[in-house]
């Protein structure tokens, strides 16, 4: 048991061709284009729902934050569809990588950093140092808020990374304890199975809740820096 | 006589899968393109055909994507049957 449980996070490979790279592209075949005013029903779907979220996550940013437009909707659209198709069963989901989630989180927030120490340096710089802090703590300070700043990809990046893994593995974990207790007491697989159910639920809420954490944050680190 | 028989031929390469004969297999697949152009083109020709039908309708339902949903799912169960078929309910592994 100790073996397969994380067998689900080995990367697909196919006779040692990377499967995995399908597995990446796969939801963007579920998000089709057209150029009509009026579409079919899944297409309106997505297009009122893609109105939605960007009027509500670029109304806080300036003409210059804006341009980040596209950039912050297809990140919210690939990482709650790639999470959400994780659900399915035997599917492998790529943001478990970190590897994948690192990929996304350091240049974004890279080019959001640079760009805020290029077109506004002085304001840049003056985030590292709160302000009416006492003289002596200055250095002190200085140091807590670089790290404070180095640190903000990685938890990104791990933030998505682990929530997404342990949510899976709580539910390889609690779909075994209710099969292995189905032979020994009905009663307890019966609630083992019910837990299951809210778990899955909680899972669904979880994959677009952790890619409307993500957009937001770099849309944040993008806001500081415009 | 003359004109019907040659209107009742059909070159090979144009006819449909279900209008080729039993004997005729072999050389017809030979014959199918398999340039990547070609494939890429089949693999196109497929996806269109699949979203016509199915989803780019006046009330698409959830069946459109339900079914290509389905397939994904029955794809990663065959890519990962080798390590599946370890936990199969028998007496002895």
């Amino acid at each position: 048991m100790n073996e397969n449980l994380f067998a689900s996070f080995i990367t697909p490979m196919v006779f040692g061709l990377p499967l995995v790279t399908l597995i990446v592209l796969f939801p963007s075949l579920l998000f089709p284009t057209s150029n009509r005013l009026v579409n079919n029903r899944l297409i309106s779907l997505q297009q009122w729902m893609l109105q939605l979220v960007s009027k509500q996550m670029m109304s806080i940013h300036n003409t210059k934050g804006q341009t980040w437009a596209l950039m912050l909707m297809s990140l919210i659209l690939f990482i709650g569809s790639t999470n959400l198709l994780g659900l399915l069963p035997h599917s492998f989901t790529p943001t478990t990588q970190l590897s994948m989630n690192l990929g996304m989180a350091i240049p974004l927030w890279a080019g959001a950093v640079i760009t805020g120490f290029r077109n506004k340096t002085k304001a840049s710089l003056a985030h590292f140092l709160p302000q009416g802090t006492p003289t002596p703590l200055i250095p002190m300070l200085v140091i807590i808020e670089t790290i404070s700043l180095f640190i903000q990809p990685v938890a990104l990046a791990v933030r998505l990374t682990a929530n997404i893994t342990a949510g899976h593995l709580l539910i390889h974990l609690i779909g075994g304890a209710t099969l292995a207790l189905m032979s020994i007491n009905t009663t307890t697989a019966l609630i083992t199975f019910i837990i299951l159910i809210l778990l899955t639920v909680l899972e669904f809420a979880v994959a677009m809740i952790q890619a409307y954490v993500f957009t937001l944050l770099v849309s944040l680190y993008l806001h500081d820096n415009t | 006589s003359q004109d019907s028989k040659m209107a009742s031929v059909v070159p090979l390469k144009e006819k449909k899968l279900l209008e080729v004969k039993l004997g005729e297999l072999p050389s017809w697949i030979l014959m199918r393109d398999f340039t990547p152009s070609g494939i890429a083109g089949a693999f196109q020709r497929g996806y269109y055909r699949y979203y016509n039908k199915y989803v780019n309708v006046k009330k698409g339902s959830i069946a459109g994507l339900s079914m290509v949903l389905a397939a994904y799912v029955f794809l990663n169960y065959c890519r990962s049957y080798k390590e599946l078929k370890h936990e199969r309910l028998r007496k002895y592994h």
